[in-house]
Formats: structure tokens, sequence, C-alpha cells
């Protein structure tokens, strides 16, 4: 039977890592700063979401492909 | 060792016409067909499709299913070859492009984008079309998903060449549990449900688009009881030497590291699988109803039966094959998926992961289901909106529509992998590292002498009875290092060919 220990990984790959996470999402940000992002972004999809999302939604129909 | 993973991503795409008749058919030929003619070097429009080859009712288990089956091969709907080696054609009403063969991710990433921008370009050639011949302002819009929420589904399909003697039952034995569980950071994410007699209420957000939609385990089916493992055996190559795993598990996705993972990732599980290095800790008990549990599950913390009787999450499941995996590379090196690339999707893998475990907000940036639930959660606070009703269903499928002014995933701050200049030229140039090369150079340097071309072989026009047909059957020949310069150096194909035979 295999061992089975699954632990919250420490990384055995920690340079590499830590560049990647430079580069990935910043976690250090405030969450005033996220939320501020959050907002901009909500008021930019309510500029361009479908008007009428009902009629959108009900008239989305696809054939079934593959 | 195992083969160097060539792989390739063929993606159908959801379509509709506003302002128009709304046929998803003649419309999709409109797309392709607008899109061909206005890049086309040949005199006479676009190289036909070779179907002599096909065989899709073959069965890796061993028999045929010809006569049972209903012909899959639409032979008078629109199939073009383009000069970067992919194939653009209509299939089951929706338009569907297949990258050329490559050997990488990270090429993967880079054709499939460009099979994006190949479609977004052909909208606007499409929608040009349709205004000069209707009233009114008629647009044909497409969508990059894989659901339209009355319960029909349509595929992003993957493809990864394996060494034939690998058996069968072995891999779909351990390739199961990657299928049922890379869905934690490849989902595209889905408002509601589409399980018959769920009502969404119960599902008011899943991680992916497809999971629902899979009813069997293994077998040949695409379009309906869909197997989680795909039976089809049709190589397209040499059939002694090579298998083609023909992948229809997976969710479309709009974040390039969610498509690098999901492909880099299934790359690495098989060539452990081909190496018999993956072993069998972590075969599920009841895959199917795993699928969509794993999927009806944001909280990432619901556990599914293993074969052996230990439970365990899906992230569990997914960090003992990034064990394995690691230990691989220790072991046998990554050199069948490059080294570099495969050691940065085994550094990504256990980033994504890490941050899922901790806080999946953290990776909205990679992640698309997390990316596009941001976005419903956030939209549905600030407009108090309830779960699940109509507006949120229209991001869900806005996420994902392909119009630079109207797609949200464009918005959504995903971390992008390759640069904007490698995509542009990977519309028109083929990869260098398969036989996709001499497909696309073919077919960019000598237009008006290709009558057909298809993945094993090309059919040329020299001027003279009888037409010559020029065999591909190894992936991994014909490359830039093989036949560039034969190439650079012919200024017609039956030069080419002469030098080719000797």
């Amino acid at each position: 039977m295999a061992e089975r220990t699954h632990k919250p990984k420490t990384s055995t790959r920690s340079t590499e890592t830590e560049e990647v996470v430079d580069t990935a999402t910043p976690v250090s940000e405030s969450g005033e700063k996220l939320k501020a992002e959050l907002d901009d972004l909500l008021d930019e999809i309510d500029e361009v979401l479908e008007t009428n999302a009902e009629d959108f939604v009900k008239s989305y129909v696809q054939k079934g492909g593959q | 060792m195992a083969l160097p993973k060539v792989c390739g991503i063929e993606t159908e795409y959801a379509i509709a016409v506003r302002g128009a008749e709304n046929n998803p058919v003649s419309a999709s030929s409109l797309l392709i067909n607008a899109y061909v003619a206005a890049t086309t070097n040949r005199r006479d429009g676009r190289v036909g499709w070779d179907f002599d080859d096909e065989q899709p009712a073959n069965d890796a288990r061993g028999f045929s299913m010809e006569d049972a089956m209903a012909p899959e091969i639409e032979t008078s709907l629109v199939n073009a070859v383009l000069t970067n080696g992919a194939r653009y054609y209509v299939d089951h009403a929706h338009p569907e492009i297949s990258t050329p063969e490559v050997t990488t991710a990270l090429e993967a990433v880079c054709f499939d984008r460009a099979a994006e921008e190949i479609v977004r370009r052909s909208m606007v050639f499409a929608t040009a079309k349709l205004a000069a011949s209707s009233a009114g302002q008629p647009e044909v819009v497409v969508y990059k998903n894989n659901s339209d929420g009355k319960g029909n589904s349509y595929g992003c399909h993957e493809n990864y060449l394996l060494a034939r003697q690998t058996p069968f039952g072995r891999i779909v034995a351990q390739v199961t549990p990657h299928f049922v569980t890379r869905q934690i950071f490849c989902g595209a994410g889905k408002v509601g449900c589409e399980l018959p007699g769920v009502p969404d209420d119960d599902v008011p957000y899943q991680l992916s688009q497809r999971a629902d939609f899979f009813e069997e385990e293994v077998g040949l089916e695409t379009t309906l009881k869909r197997p989680i493992v795909n039976t089809r055996d049709e190589p397209h190559c040499d059939a002694q030497k090579y298998r083609r795993l023909h992948v229809i598990v997976g969710d479309a996705n709009m974040s390039e590291v969610a498509t690098y993972l999901k492909i880099g990732t299934t790359a690495i599980v098989l060539a452990m699988i081909e190496d018999d290095a993956l072993g069998e800790d972590w075969l599920l008990a009841n895959p199917v109803p795993a699928i969509r549990q794993v999927s009806h599950d944001p909280t990432l913390r619901r556990t599914v039966v293993l074969r052996d009787g230990r439970r365990a999450s899906a992230l569990e499941v997914q960090f003992g094959l990034l064990e394995r995996a690691t230990k691989y590379e220790q072991s046998h090196g990554l050199g069948c998926v490059d080294d570099a690339v495969g050691a940065d999707v085994l550094t990504r893998w256990e980033h994504v992961l890490g941050g899922l475990e901790r806080d999946p907000a953290s990776v909205a940036d990679t992640v698309d289901w997390v990316a596009k639930r941001r976005l419903v959660d956030g939209y549905a606070a600030r407009h108090a909106v309830a779960p699940g009703s109509v507006r949120l269903k229209a991001i869900d499928l806005q996420y994902h529509d392909m119009r630079p002014a109207r797609g949200l995933a464009s918005r959504a701050g995903l971390a992008t992998l390759v640069d904007p200049a490698a995509v542009e030229r990977a519309m028109t140039e083929p990869p260098a590292t398969t036989r996709a090369y001499f497909r696309g150079r073919c077919l960019a340097k000598y237009p008006d002498e290709i009558v057909a071309a298809n993945w094993d072989s090309m059919v040329f026009d020299v001027g003279r009875e009888p037409l010559r047909r020029v065999p591909m059957m190894e992936p991994l020949r014909g490359t830039a290092d093989h036949v560039a310069r034969l190439i650079d150096e012919s200024d017609r194909a039956v030069e080419l060919l002469e030098r080719l035979g000797s």
C-alpha cells in the first residue's frame, strides 16, 4: 500500500516558486487595492454586459457537438 | 523512454448571428470562407481536406464500429488547411480549429492563441460580408465555451502522442484520476447545472463546463453518453508505432496559464503512464459520479472514494500526481515534454495547487473558474442579484465572448505567457518542430500546386498525371531541420518532390 502523506506542500522547488509568485498574483497587495480593482472591473462589466440578459441567455442555443 | 509528447488542441467554438437569420451551419461556413477568402494566396480559393484515411470508428480496445455508427465525416462542409498547419472547418454546426502539431505545452498555448486571433479576424470579415448583403447591423459572434445552458455541449479536445505498445487498459485506469481532478485548475466555471432534475439552486456555481455531460468511464462516443476516456483509435500516423490519445473531457480555457497547465500536466502524466512510472495509488472507485462531484464543489474540500477505499479530495489527488511527476523528473527526466518547459510546468502546477489550497482567490489571474466567479460574485453583490439568476448566466456566457469589445475574460486580469508578436506569427507560420512545418511551408510557398492535405499526407499537382501524394506518417519528420532548406531552394513543388525523392 502506497504511503499517503498529504501535508501542505513545502516547496521542493523554492527558487523557481518565488519567481513565479513575483510575476503571478500580487498576494501582498492590500485588501483596499484589490477591492478598488474589482470595482473598476465591475464598472467595465456594467458597460459592456449584454443589455437584455434575459433575451441573450434565452436565445443562446448551440447544436450539440463533440 | 516515453516518446516526445507531440500534441495539439481542437476547439469547437459556439456561434450566433445577431440581427439576421441565425443558422449555425451557414454562419460557420461564412465565418471560415470569409477568413480564407481574405487571406488566401491561392488563385482558386482554399485547399481541400483529403478524407481518404479518416477512420473515426476504430476503437482503441481493438474493434471497429464502422457499420454501427453514422458517418462522422461531413465531406460537403467547409474544410480548410491554413499556412500555419492548422485545420479550420465546420464540425457539427460549430466552427472548429485544430492547431498544428507541436512538441511543447508552450507552443500549444501559442497556436491556441493564434487560433483565437484567427477566429477574431474571421468574425470581422464575416460580419462585413453579412452587413454588405443584409439590412440593419447584423453581426457574427463566436464564443469559446462548451455549454449553452440548455443541455447541449461541444468540446475542446486535446491530442497526445504515445507509443502504440502502451497497454490501453493501463492508460484508461491511470489517466482517469487526472482527468477527473485537473478541473480544479483548468475548469472554466459555470453558473448553474445541466443534470436533468437538478435545480440551479442546488448548484449555483461549478468548476467545469463539461463535467455534467460525462456519463461513462470509457468509450467511443463523443456526442452523447460521453466517456471520460475516449477510445477513438485514429492515429493519423504510423499505427504500428504510435497511438494518439484523443481527450474530450476538458473545458476550453480563456486563461493562457490554464491552457498551459492543462496540456503540460497531462503530457507529463501520459509520459509517466507510458514509462509505467505512475502507479495506481490514486485510482478512483467511481469516476463518473466523482467528476460531477468535484465540479459541483467550489470549496475543494469534499472527498471522493478511491479504488482502495481511502477517501481523498481532488486537491489531494492532484498533489499526489505532482509528487509522482517530481520523482519522475528525477528518475527519467522530462526531455519528452522539453526539459525547460517541463520544469516550468511542475513549478506552476505546485504554485496553483498551493494557491487553491490556501485561498482560491489567490489564483484568480490563472484559473478561469476562479476569475469568472470573481466577476459573478462581485456583480451579484453590487446589484443584489440572487445566485443562478439570468444576469449571472449572461456573465458566464459573455466571459467567453470572442469580441474584444465585449469579452469579459480579456478584462479579468488574467496573466499571459505568450508574446503577442509570437501569436501573430503563429497565425500564418507553422511550428518548426513537427510535420506541420512541411505542411504549412508548402501551403504558403506552393499554393496552386497542392490539391489536398490532411494530417498525414499532402497531394501535389505537378502539372502532369498522376497527382503526387506525399505521405507524412511520422509526426517528427518534415521539421524545419529536415526540410527548411529544401523548401527554400525549390521554387516549385515539382523541384521539391524531386529533391525529397533523391
